[in-house]
């Protein structure tokens, strides 16, 4: 099997699954219970906040966990926006972010969705441009999950802060964090979205770093776990396991990235070799390296996809098929400027450090058969 | 003591001679469906079911040729207990306007239809207060038979009318996942036929999901005929060939043939005697008059394409009506979808066609292709 879907999710670390295990059997205990099992199993959070913090150079008490990318976003946005506040995004955001603003828009919040180039990267002039008195959020992901171009956030946050000192400043990071160095201190932003399954941890975990200082409204009220901002009973399995996750991910990280790099390009200048191909996510410094997005003229993704599969190779369409439905269209590849028969025929190969030369070599062979046999029909 | 009162289509009571094997027939398909130890009994009309719950209610009304199903208080045949089994209805319902309609089976009863009407309402009447009489437009009927019992009964369930699933022989339906061909099978169905349903299947190019969407759908449509076979017929070899082999605004055209004649080796070996097919006249490019007739031509069996006079908007209110809409949007590319000529030709010319497939091995496709179909019983 070679597995090259890692920006949908990744294949859990068997520390990762010992350690979901071991809190099921060992930690079991309430963290918010006055005996031992109650405290053993608090201790264990307190590790993983740790970890976790350490992955993005963060204090653990700004580490609030949550059920995951989307609940991260969804909390950031929700818990500052008020009514009559205004909002600057991007037109490329998940759907977690842009559904979110979609539903605020309807009660009265006014939001700016910001352009990108045919690099997929937003406009920085339009940003200026947009920020006003009553802007409370700016929220824009780091890299984007389709094509993998990476937001110039330092500049971003740097032009926000001179222009309006009220204005918060949302990343997220769900498919940078372990993948590019992220250091909060430095970049200065106020809340960040991580996940633990693009990072080879658990699904149904992720956290929302909230700087200190920043004052942020719950999603789920409650017992008041997670500072009063994230009621429930934390799910220690995952939350330790997100830790383990992170820690693995963050030995060696400038190694894990070159690797990564290494496979993209490898997989570019193997793709030459075939004919009528775009590479929507060029090697450069605006793309991350472990996505590759790619077009294949005139061929459909999905059944590129299925005939992929029969070899046991694992990718995403860039679309959602003949989906009819708005809400799954893509919209990403639009908005880079992308011609209708290439979006149709495209394809995401997305890259984890645990993949190799050799499986980047293999998918080739197989692109060049199936192709050989699909494009038959266009005589 | 209650029963469960069925009625079933009126069209089942003009059958003459043949009447008894159409009620058989749906005894044994009510039986079919909710257990064979339940007792049902035959009474002019009507079917009497001893022991009943709500699912197996709701399973009746599902039932090819039911025309209403409601729940009968059996009592003695007097006016008082008859009253006293009606007021304790409507009390339950909670209505404001009734009337009464009676029917008298049992010519030896002293009242006829008329007069017990009258006096049941009486009683009523008397009985609950506030309550008044609307023959024209009531909130409720409430039913008075007398046969061997008395039968009360208030709340009637509609059913799904028809004929008894079976009644009308055995045809294939081409089951493609889209919003049509359940439709299609379902009005078929609905007239008694029994329906084989075939899946043309490419794999690897379409998803496993577009194969479960199908078996969804079919089991949607078990929900009214009962048991149902599904073939799962690969036909990615075909396809292949096609696209190797002939020009390619005819792919489409020359695949619907192969479909089509697959459809009927699978009938003949079932002992079916026509297909079905979800076809609306002038839909896409393959269902104009011209694409039809090139695509069934060289068949030697009915086609029925129940639904080519209507227009989509109608073929999705059944859809939505009989449950199917929801599985069959699900946006999976199925064996038509994946390789689609640029402009496919909305005007094939037999000769032509006929001209191309001269490449082609048919009958080796053909019967390659059936023996290797998967056979799913839902």
């Amino acid at each position: 099997m070679i597995y090259f879907d890692n920006s949908a999710t990744t294949k859990p670390h068997r520390e990762v699954i010992d350690e979901v295990v071991l809190c099921m059997e060992k930690y079991f205990g309430n963290p918010s219970s006055a005996h031992r099992l109650g405290i053993e199993a608090e201790k264990k959070m307190k590790i993983a906040r740790e970890n976790v913090a350490m992955l993005i150079n963060a204090q653990a008490n700004e580490i609030v966990f949550t059920s995951g990318g989307s609940e991260a976003n969804n909390t950031a946005i929700k818990g500052i926006i008020k009514n009559g506040d205004h909002v600057i995004t991007s037109k490329i955001e998940h759907p977690s972010v842009l559904r979110a603003l979609k539903e605020l828009e309807v009660e009265g919040v006014e939001v700016t969705y910001l352009d990108v180039d045919s690099r997929g990267v937003l406009n920085i002039d339009q940003l200026k441009n947009s920020i006003k008195d009553n802007t409370k959020l700016v929220t824009i992901m780091h890299v984007n999950n389709e094509i993998g171009s990476i937001q110039p956030i330092e500049e971003i946050i740097k032009i926000v802060r001179n222009k309006n000192k009220k204005t918060r400043v949302h990343v997220d990071a769900v498919q940078s964090a372990g993948k590019i160095k992220i250091d909060v201190k430095k970049l200065d932003v106020d809340l960040m979205s991580i996940s633990a399954h693009k990072i080879h941890g658990p699904k149904g975990v992720g956290a929302l770093y909230i700087k200190k200082g920043v004052n942020i409204r719950p999603l789920i009220s409650g017992g008041g776990q997670e500072r009063d901002i994230r009621s429930g009973t934390e799910n220690l399995p995952m939350i330790s396991a997100f830790g383990v996750a992170a820690n693995i991910i963050s030995d060696n990280i400038e190694q894990k990235i070159e690797h990564v790099n290494n496979i993209k390009k490898h997989f570019m200048n193997r793709l030459s070799e075939i004919e009528d191909v775009r590479i929507n996510s060029p090697i450069d410094d605006v793309h991350i390296g472990n996505i590759l997005n790619v077009s294949f003229k005139d061929i459909k993704g999905e059944v590129l996809l299925h005939a992929l599969e029969d070899y046991e190779i694992y990718v995403s369409t860039g679309s959602a098929c003949s989906a009819k439905k708005s809400s799954h269209k893509n919209y990403v590849l639009p908005a880079i400027g992308l011609n209708d028969c290439y979006i149709s025929g495209a394809i995401r190969f997305s890259f984890s450090y645990l993949n190799t030369i050799d499986e980047v070599d293999k998918t080739i062979e197989a692109l060049k058969n199936i192709l050989k046999f699909l494009r038959r029909i266009k005589k | 003591m209650k029963k469960l009162l069925v009625k079933y289509a009126s069209e089942i009571s003009l059958k003459g001679l043949n009447r008894k094997t159409f009620e058989d027939l749906l005894v044994k398909n009510i039986k079919e469906r909710i257990g064979k130890n339940y007792k049902i009994t035959k009474d002019l009309g009507r079917l009497f079911i001893d022991d009943y719950n709500d699912e197996m209610l709701n399973k009746i009304t599902k039932i090819f040729g039911v025309q209403s199903v409601a729940v009968a208080d059996v009592i003695e045949k007097d006016i008082k207990s008859i009253g006293d089994a009606a007021v304790l209805q409507l009390k339950e319902l909670n209505v404001k306007t009734f009337k009464v309609e009676s029917k008298r089976a049992d010519k030896s009863f002293h009242l006829n239809s008329l007069e017990i009407s009258k006096q049941v309402g009486g009683y009523i009447l008397k009985n609950i207060s506030g309550i008044k009489v609307d023959v024209h437009n009531p909130e409720i009927v409430v039913n008075v038979e007398i046969r061997e019992n008395a039968y009360v009964y208030s709340k009637e369930h509609k059913g799904v009318m028809g004929m008894p699933y079976k009644s009308a022989g055995k045809g294939v339906l081409l089951l493609s996942g889209g919003i049509d061909s359940p439709v299609a099978g379902y009005m078929m169905a609905k007239r008694g036929l029994e329906i084989i349903c075939v899946y043309y299947h490419s794999h690897p190019y379409t998803s496993e999901r577009a194969k479960e969407k199908v078996i969804d759908l079919a089991k949607k449509l078990s929900e009214y005929t009962g048991r149902i076979k599904l073939y799962v017929v690969p036909f990615t070899k075909i396809q292949m060939e096609i696209i190797e082999k002939c020009r390619e605004d005819e792919l489409t055209i020359i695949m619907r043939r192969f479909m089509a004649k697959i459809a009927e080796e699978i009938a003949i070996k079932e002992g079916g005697l026509c297909i079905v097919t979800g076809e609306s006249l002038g839909q896409v490019a393959s269902q104009t008059l011209e694409s039809m007739f090139v695509t069934t031509n060289g068949i030697g069996m009915p086609i029925f394409r129940p639904l080519v006079g209507m227009d989509k908007v109608d073929i999705m209110d059944i859809s939505r009506q009989i449950g199917t809409y929801d599985i069959s949007i699900l946006p999976y590319e199925d064996c038509c979808t994946i390789f689609v000529p640029k402009h496919p030709k909305t005007k094939p010319r037999l000769n032509d066609i006929e001209a191309s497939e001269k490449a082609l091995n048919k009958e080796e496709l053909i019967n390659d292709a059936i023996e290797n179909s998967e056979i799913i019983n839902i």
